[in-house]
């Protein structure tokens, strides 16, 4: 068990984040402390995939400020993320493990070990020497959380990364995530799956039109919503 | 040379003459290659990556420069060159040398265009993962222009294909020199208006087939880059 992550909570200060008139968050405040993973759900279009760029510092707010634990600066060095559509690096399945090692400054000579464990991790052990770019899209999302984990995250964004997945592997999926929430480190997960939410979230962010308009506890969000769009989406109705 | 010799004798007995021409074309072209590539990869690179006023303007003109015609290009390093020009006193004019600063100006900008083209393709789409595993300015080249070898790689063939093929540039700034600045397209040149057609012949033979062997290389290297990185 490791002990609190040091760079949490972390917090966004009505951020908004604008592309020409529009808002695509919209004076966004959300604190995101340690603890079991936050979930971040919403219909399309609704900002999560903005809210997770943001926090990792790959867009600057239009207006606001996010923070981690306290600190406006920038983003801390152990957090990691795998995108909605990864980008596969032209080299081996282990040469892109490899290469985030090489990035997180990770001596060379735990390299090889790190590299066997990973792949294992995510159910690739066979397909290491196979170029990247030729896997299938739900073994490029594993190699993309085996490459993500690395880093030895503190803070772990995950933009749906079961939503190519077949059921065995979206099952070893969040078996993962929940095997790293329970090492300590802070999962930040974006679906629009319910069953997978209730699953995995210890609490739930929902995401409407770049504004949270419910943030709460898993159990008691679950048990009974607050807000009236949390309740349509919820319903499993179209939310406009 | 007896006036009966043909162009296969020529190319089968490895004619001294001939091989003379085409040994100092494959040296002033390479050359130029290699210094176009210490220009215009680190150039294209640059403005791949980087954000200026006037980028757009540049890379037009960068795209346009890919069609410089060679007599123009020829007649511009002569004026640099000449006796009475900012580079004279280098005493480079009809020499091999003069011949590589003309085609290096003429392939650079072919270089430095498909490597602009290739490291900004790349870059857009490994922008995000790069920035998100806080990969350093050089570290990002570096692993650019490593993804983008092959691609790389065949963009040199295509500035050399085009340094070996053109004859406007050399013929004037390198004089066609007997044995000191004659290559193969300049010889083409000289002998066919003499009427020595075994060796104008044998000289187009050879050049079409480095041309042809330039561009199985260019396919060859596609492939490998194809198998490898998917
Ligand atoms: N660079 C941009 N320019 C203009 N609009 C953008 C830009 N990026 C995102 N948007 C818009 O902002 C909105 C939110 O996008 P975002 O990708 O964050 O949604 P999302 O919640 O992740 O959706 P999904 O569930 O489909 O992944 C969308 O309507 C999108 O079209
Ligand atoms: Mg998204």
């Amino acid at each position: 068990m490791r002990a609190q992550p040091a760079d949490l909570p972390i917090q966004f200060e009505s951020v908004t984040v604008s592309a020409g008139a529009v808002n695509i968050l919209d004076g966004l405040s959300l604190v995101i402390g340690a603890g079991a993973p936050t979930m971040v759900i919403g219909p399309n279009g609704a900002g999560k995939t903005t809210l997770l760029r943001v926090a990792m510092g790959l867009i600057a707010p239009s207006r606001g400020v996010v923070t981690w634990d306290g600190v406006a600066a920038v983003p801390p060095a152990r957090r990691a993320i795998v995108f909605q559509r990864p980008a596969m690096l032209r080299r081996s399945a282990a040469d892109n493990i490899r290469y985030a090692l090489n990035a997180a400054g990770i001596p060379r000579g735990r390299h090889d070990a790190r590299i066997g464990e990973l792949l294992a991790l995510v159910g690739l052990d066979a397909f290491g020497t196979r170029p990247a770019r030729r896997l299938s899209g739900g073994e490029q999302q594993r190699l993309a959380l085996a490459r993500a984990l690395a880093r030895d995250p503190s803070v772990l964004f995950l933009d749906e990364p079961t939503a190519s997945l077949d059921p065995a592997a979206t099952k070893a999926v969040e078996d993962i995530v929940r095997a790293v929430a329970a090492r300590g480190i802070k999962v930040v997960m974006a679906t629009h799956d319910l069953g997978e939410a209730r699953r995995l979230a210890g609490d739930v962010v929902v995401l409407h039109r770049g504004r949270v308009v419910e943030n709460s506890p898993a159990d008691e969000f679950f048990r009974s919503p607050r807000t009236a769009e949390a309740r349509t989406f919820l319903a499993g109705d179209l939310l406009l | 040379m007896p006036p009966e010799t043909s162009a296969l004798q020529m190319i089968l007995t490895a004619d001294p003459t001939l091989w003379a021409i085409v040994r100092l074309s494959l040296i002033v072209s390479l050359s130029a290659v290699v210094l176009a590539a210490l220009i215009g990869i680190p150039l294209g690179a640059f403005v791949a990556l980087t954000r200026f006023r006037g980028r757009e303007g540049f890379i037009v003109l960068l795209n346009a420069l890919m069609g410089l015609p060679p007599v123009v290009v020829g007649l511009a390093v002569y004026l640099l060159l000449s006796r009475a020009g900012p580079l004279g006193p280098l005493g480079l004019l009809f020499t091999p040398a003069a011949m590589v600063v003309a085609q290096t100006v003429l392939v650079t900008p072919i270089i430095a265009a498909l490597s602009r083209q290739t490291i900004e393709d790349l870059w857009t789409e490994y922008r995000d993962e790069l920035t998100a595993m806080d990969v350093g300015p050089f570290a990002r080249v570096a692993t650019l222009i490593w993804d983008g070898r092959f691609s790389l790689v065949v963009a040199l063939l295509a500035g050399f294909g085009r340094a070996a093929a053109e004859v406007g540039a050399i013929i004037i700034v390198g004089g066609n020199i007997d044995g000191f600045t004659r290559t193969m397209t300049t010889a083409i040149a000289l002998e066919t208006s003499k009427g020595d057609l075994p060796l104008a012949i044998g000289l187009g033979v050879v050049l079409i087939g480095i041309v042809i062997i330039i561009n199985a290389l260019a396919w060859m290297l596609r492939r490998a880059g194809e198998r490898m990185a998917g």
